[in-house]
This record gives structure tokens, C-alpha cells and sequence, in this order.
């Protein structure tokens, strides 16, 4: 099935809902969703780079002449970028359980002893 | 060469790394030994990098691969294409340059860190955080792969978070950790998605082979989308101005040895983007607008940065702020060094105009890219100092204070030192790094050294206020107050030695040092490129 441009578009909404998140939204875990949402994006991104529609797993070394796969790099790629992602997203929620310990709150505009 | 020298840029990453993952299971035979074993890795890692930087300074200046895993960069096709697939580091002399400055702020933090973690809990986290921060800062400095490059953003990115958020019992901490980790993924993945562009757009994720693909094939639209990304993704790490909301509160609230280190990452970020800008695009975009636009960030983060430390009253911060404002500098050098040369580039242009583009161009290129080793040590010199100070007072509120001269004596030497060089007193090297970029930035435009020159006195201004506030005066309630001890004291006098050297030679190691790293920039992208292509 072809599906043209589609999964670009839906990466990059995915992105701007994310970056709306972040800036608009006041919770500390709905601006840790934001992050979330922008790293989804970048990495459906990366995936429909390297795919090629009927393409073959890249298992060979040195592939016949017209063979048809789908890229390789781009999943060794994202396959980093989730563990890396996993990692942030895990390091951002504790920094916001124990936000939350100390101020008891995670709203973003009670939360200010660091301003100017 | 000898063989440690070839295998010194992995060596590089590798055993601070190693280091980073033993700390915690060789801090369970206790602190001294955690300390002796810290101590090895980071002399071991600094000695590497001086190897690394000696080795290349002493050679031809030709850029030097380094593959893993692999003689050659590629896997030849039986059809005969061959395409740079392997990962590779890649040393030219900015790199190599950056590793000193890296290895130093690196030895100074972690020797300083031995007394100040003596008393506290948390230690072996801290070693090994730093370890790992120390081994990204390399990667990203070494590497010759975009992905790479990201890869060890991220390394750093989770490091110094990790760092300024581990004491989960301090309430700001906990604060600055959320918000820099934050924007440091954000930046993280506007490089990630800039890369993803790049691969789309070139298939090749090796930094020599886009380069050589953007100059035969001409810059495209998804080029200049992906050089967008990455300069506000690493604008963004490096907290320029109006990026900058993360970077007091990250050199604020990390541990005071650490906020060096940071700086010295915020670097690095500054490396990457000058590496984008010189080697991956190159002459192929527009330079004067991609100067330009580094002079707008450099004159907004130099001026806004002195303007908010004037305000402050937490010693830390007010040192942060200072760190914020000397990024500007580095910018303005090198923005106003790609405005010239473009002149060079543009067609036409006479004799004169060209002569003028390499005196003044190149000259705006020393000065900043010297300025971030002279930065990296006096911003340094300055976190030591205020640890020690916060350390033996137990406030970082100036208003607090006073007085501790009369039981600091050394501290309070080496705080005016690093102060004075900030500012860019002479005879110290801020002055020595400044003066290049105000009469390089003179030439482009009066206002530009007019903005650089004003902010460095209303600097001093704010330095010499907090060291009458800390230092001068009588002693308030501060009975207990001793000199920091000798572990802390040999670090800081290191770097005020490195402050006062670069100082009184700026010519011996403009010459040596900085003069290469400028060349492979402002030069340099052909070697760039054809060390990995062969040529090509």
C-alpha cells in the first residue's frame, strides 16, 4: 500500500503538538508528555527515512543486483535514540517526583526560587 | 608516531568512560581508594589529550582518522562505490585544541572536587557522573559523525544533569535539574532531527563526506532547514542569549567544581556549532549571514549576561551570569571572523578588501577561539574560588559575608585573579584574548567594541562589588571560617598560574596553539574532508 507523504505529516504534527506542549502547558509531567511527543516525532521521522515500500530486512553483506530493502542506518539510528530517550524521559520524571516532594506542587509558575 | 599517539582519540572517550562505570564499584573499597582511582583515570586522561595535542601540534597539521573497528573508512562495492560507513573520530587542530582545554578544566575540577566531597555524602556519584560528562565532552569534540556527535550531546546532556540534580535533598537542585534537562533534550533533538535531514538528503551521516556533497552539490532547502536546527540546537546548549534561561541555573546549582566542567560542555556545544558552520556548509551557504547571525546572538548574550550578574547576590550565580556573558565573546570573534570571510570568498572583491578579510577576519578567529581556553580558565579559577568559599562560610548570599579575606588570604588572591582576568584586566589573559576580538570587531563596526568593551567594565564592576562583599571589610559572624585546605588550594593555583602564564606569553601560545585551531577552521575544510576521502 502506498501512503505517499502521510507518515511525514503525522511526524511533524507530532513534533508541533510536542513543542506546544512545552511551551503553553504549565504541569511539569504534561511538558515531560511534550518531550516525549517530540522525540516520537524525530524518530518516526528517521524510520520513514530508511524505509522503501516492499523493501527486504537488510540482512547481507553484499546484496544481489536489484534487490529491493530498506535502510539500515536509520534503524540502528533510532533504535539509539530510543534507549537515549527512554534515559531522559526517566532522568526528567524523577527531577519531577522530587520537584513536586519539595514545593508540593508541579505547576511551573509556582515553581520559581530560580528567577533573574 | 608512536602507537599510543594513534590510538589516543579513542583512548580519549574510552577510559573515562571505563572510569565512569568502575567509580561506584571501586568506591566500595572506600574514599581513598575511590580517590586514587578517580585521580589515575583523570591524570591519565589528561595526559592522553596533552599526547593527543602534542602530537598534532608538532606535525603537519594535516587533520588525522581514527576508525574503529577498521583500516579504511568504507567497505569498497564490487561495483566500486564507496561510501564512508564507518564510525570514525576525526582530529584537526581545533579539535585538538579543544581536548586541552576539556583536559584541564577537568583535572582542576576533579583534584579540587577530592577535599570538597571529603565531608558530604554522594560522592562516588559524583565521580562517576563527572567521569562520564568528561568522556562525552570528548566525543563530541573528537568525533567525525553527526549521529556520533549527537549520541555524545546526550552522553553530556544526561551527565550534567545528573550532576546538578543528584543531591535530591536540595530543593533548587531539583528545579535547575528539570529545567536544564528540559531544554538540553529539546536542543539534543533539534540536532537529532537536523541529522535525520542531513541522512535523508545525503546518505551519509560522516561529516567529511556531507561536506563534500554540500560543496558539489550546492546548498538545497533541506540543508538550510537542517543548518537552522542545528544552530539553535547548539546555540541553545551552548546558552547563548536568548537560549540562555538554563545555563545560571545550571552553573548555579551544580556542585561548585562541577560548574566548570559545564562550561567547559556549553564549549563544546560552541565547537559543534563552529565545526557546522566551517566544515559542514561551509563556503556553500551565505557565511556573512550565518556571521551575522552569530555577532546578533554574541552582542545580546555578552550585554544581557553582564546586565542580569549585576543584579545578583547569590555569589554562584553572579559567577554564572559572568560565564554566560564571556559565550558572547567567543561568538563575536568568530561571527565577525565569518563575516570577513566572506569578503574573501565573494567574488571581486580587491586586493586590498581580501588583505584586510585575512588581517582582521583572521585575527577576530584567534581572539575568540582563544578566548574560550582563556574562559575555561579563569571562569574556572573563579567556581573553585566560590566553592571554597561557600564551603568555609556555608552561604553562597553575599550579602552574608564579609570579611573572609582576613582568614582566606589565598582564596581571596586567587578570586581577584580570576575576576581581573574576566574582565579582561591586564596583564591577565582575558585581557590578552579580548583585545584581539575588540579591534577585530572595531574594524567590522564601532558599535560591536563599543557593546564588548562596556560590558567588560561593567563586569569588572560587578566583580570587584562582590569581592568588597565576600572578601573586604569586617568579619560578620563567621568565626568559624577557615583557609580552604591545600588539596583545594593546588587546583586554583594551577589555574591561576595557566591565567597569569597565558597572560604575560599571549604571543608564544597564540602562535603554538591557537593560530592551528583558527587555520583549521578558517582553512581547513578541504583537509577536512580530504583526509577522509582521500583527496577527494
Amino acid at each position: 500500500m502506498n501512503v505517499g507523504n502521510f507518515p511525514f505529516v503525522i511526524a511533524a504534527l507530532l513534533v508541533a503538538f510536542g513543542l506546544y506542549a512545552l511551551l503553553f502547558k504549565r504541569n511539569l509531567i504534561k511538558m515531560v508528555i511534550g518531550v516525549s511527543l517530540v522525540e516520537t516525532g524525530v524518530n518516526l521521522f528517521l524510520v520513514m527515512l530508511g524505509y522503501r515500500a516492499g523493501g527486504e530486512a537488510p540482512i547481507y553483506t553484499f546484496a544481489n543486483a536489484g534487490q529491493k530493502m530498506v535502510l539500515p542506518t536509520p534503524q540502528a539510528l533510532t533504535l539509539t535514540s530510543i534507549v537515549i530517550g527512554l534515559a531522559t524521559t526517566a532522568l526528567l520524571l524523577s527531577f519531577a517526583v522530587f520537584v513536586h516532594r519539595h514545593y508540593g506542587t508541579l505547576d511551573v509558575r509556582k515553581i520559581k526560587e530560580l528567577r533573574g | 608516531m608512536n602507537t599510543l599517539a594513534i590510538h589516543a582519540p579513542v583512548l580519549l572517550v574510552a577510559v573515562p568512560l571505563l572510569g565512569a562505570f568502575a567509580t561506584p564499584l571501586v568506591g566500595k573499597l572506600g574514599q581513598r581508594a575511590r580517590n586514587v582511582f578517580v585521580g589515575l583515570i583523570v591524570a591519565v586522561t589528561a595526559a592522553l589529550a596533552g599526547l593527543l595535542a602534542a602530537d598534532f601540534f608538532a606535525g603537519t597539521g594535516a587533520p588525522s582518522v581514527y576508525v574503529m573497528g577498521g583500516q579504511g573508512w568504507s567497505i569498497p562495492l564490487p561495483s566500486g562505490m564507496a561510501v564512508p560507513i564507518r564510525i570514525l573520530f576525526e582530529v584537526d587542530g581545533m579539535s585538538a585544541f579543544m581536548t586541552l582545554i576539556t583536559a584541564l578544566v577537568t583535572l582542576a575540577g576533579a583534584y579540587f572536587s577530592f577535599s570538597y566531597w571529603r565531608e558530604r555524602s554522594g560522592g562516588n556519584m559524583y565521580f562517576s557522573l563527572l567521569l562520564l560528562l568528561t568522556a562525552g565532552i570528548f566525543g563530541m569534540e573528537l568525533t567525525g559523525d553527526m549521529f556520533n556527535f549527537f549520541v555524545f550531546l546526550e552522553i553530556t546532556s544526561i551527565a550534567a544533569c545528573g550532576l546538578i540534580g543528584f543531591r535530591v535533598w536540595l530543593k533548587r537542585s531539583q528545579e535547575a535539574g528539570f529545567k536544564v534537562m528540559t531544554l538540553y533534550t529539546l536542543s539534543g533533538l533539534f540536532v537529532l532531527l537536523a541529522v535525520a535531514l542531513l541522512y535523508g538528503q545525503h546518505g551519509a551521516l560522516n561529516m567529511g563526506y556531507i561536506a563534500s556533497q554540500i560543496g558539489t552539490l550546492g546548498v538545497t532547502l533541506i540543508d538550510k532547514i537542517a543548518l537552522g536546527l542545528l544552530l539553535t540546537g547548539l546555540a541553545m546548549k551552548a546558552g547563548a542569549v536568548p537560549l540562555h534561561m538554563w545555563a545560571p541555573d545550571a552553573y548555579g546549582e551544580a556542585p561548585a567544581p562541577t560548574s566548570a566542567v559545564l562550561v567547559a560542555n556549553s564549549q563544546a556545544s560552541l565547537y559543534g556549532l563552529f565545526r557546522v558552520l566551517f566544515t559542514l556548509f561551509g563556503i556553500g551557504t551565505s557565511l556573512s549571514t550565518n556571521g551575522w547571525i552569530l555577532i546578533v546572538f554574541a552582542v545580546l548574550t555578552i550585554f544581557v549576561g553582564v546586565t542580569l550578574a549585576l543584579v545578583q547576590s547569590d555569589i554562584k550565580r553572579l559567577i554564572a551570569y559572568g560565564a554566560v556573558s564571556q559565550i558572547g565573546y567567543m561568538l563575536l570573534g568568530v561571527g565577525v571572523g565569518l563575516v570577513r570571510r566572506a569578503s574573501l570568498v565573494a567574488g571581486g572583491a580587491s586586493l586590498g578588501a581580501q588583505a584586510d578579510a585575512l588581517d582582521y577576519g583572521f585575527v577576530a578567529m584567534q581572539g575568540g577561539i582563544f578566548h574560550m581556553l582563556n574562559d575555561a580558565a579563569c571562569i574556572g579559577l573563579l567556581f573553585l574560588a566560590a566553592g571554597a568559599v561557600t564551603r568555609a562560610s556555608g552561604t553562597r548570599n553575599l550579602e552574608k559575608m564579609g570579611g573572609l579575606a582576613h582568614r582566606m588570604k589565598w582564596t581571596s588572591v586567587f578570586f581577584i585573579i580570576g575576576a581581573f582576568a574576566l574582565a579582561g584586566v591586564p596583564p591577565f589573559n582575558g585581557f590578552a584574548s579580548k583585545l584581539l576580538i575588540y579591534e577585530a570587531s572595531f574594524k567590522l563596526s564601532p558599535f560591536l567594541s563599543v557593546i564588548a568593551i562596556l560590558s567588560s567594565i561593567m563586569l569588572l564592576a560587578v566583580f570587584v562589588k562582590a569581592f568588597q562583599g565576600a572578601f573586604m571589610g569586617t568579619m560578620r559572624g563567621l568565626d568559624s571560617v577557615e583557609e580552604a585546605p591545600f588539596g583545594m588550594l593546588l587546583p586554583m593555583a594551577v589555574l591561576a598560574l595557566v591565567v597569569i602564564a597565558f597572560g604575560l606569553f599571549p604571543g608564544f601560545f597564540v602562535d603554538h596553539i591557537v593560530t592551528p585551531a583558527a587555520k583549521a577552521l578558517w582553512y581547513g575544510r578541504d583537509a577536512y574532508i580530504g583526509a577522509i576521502l582521500g583527496g577527494g
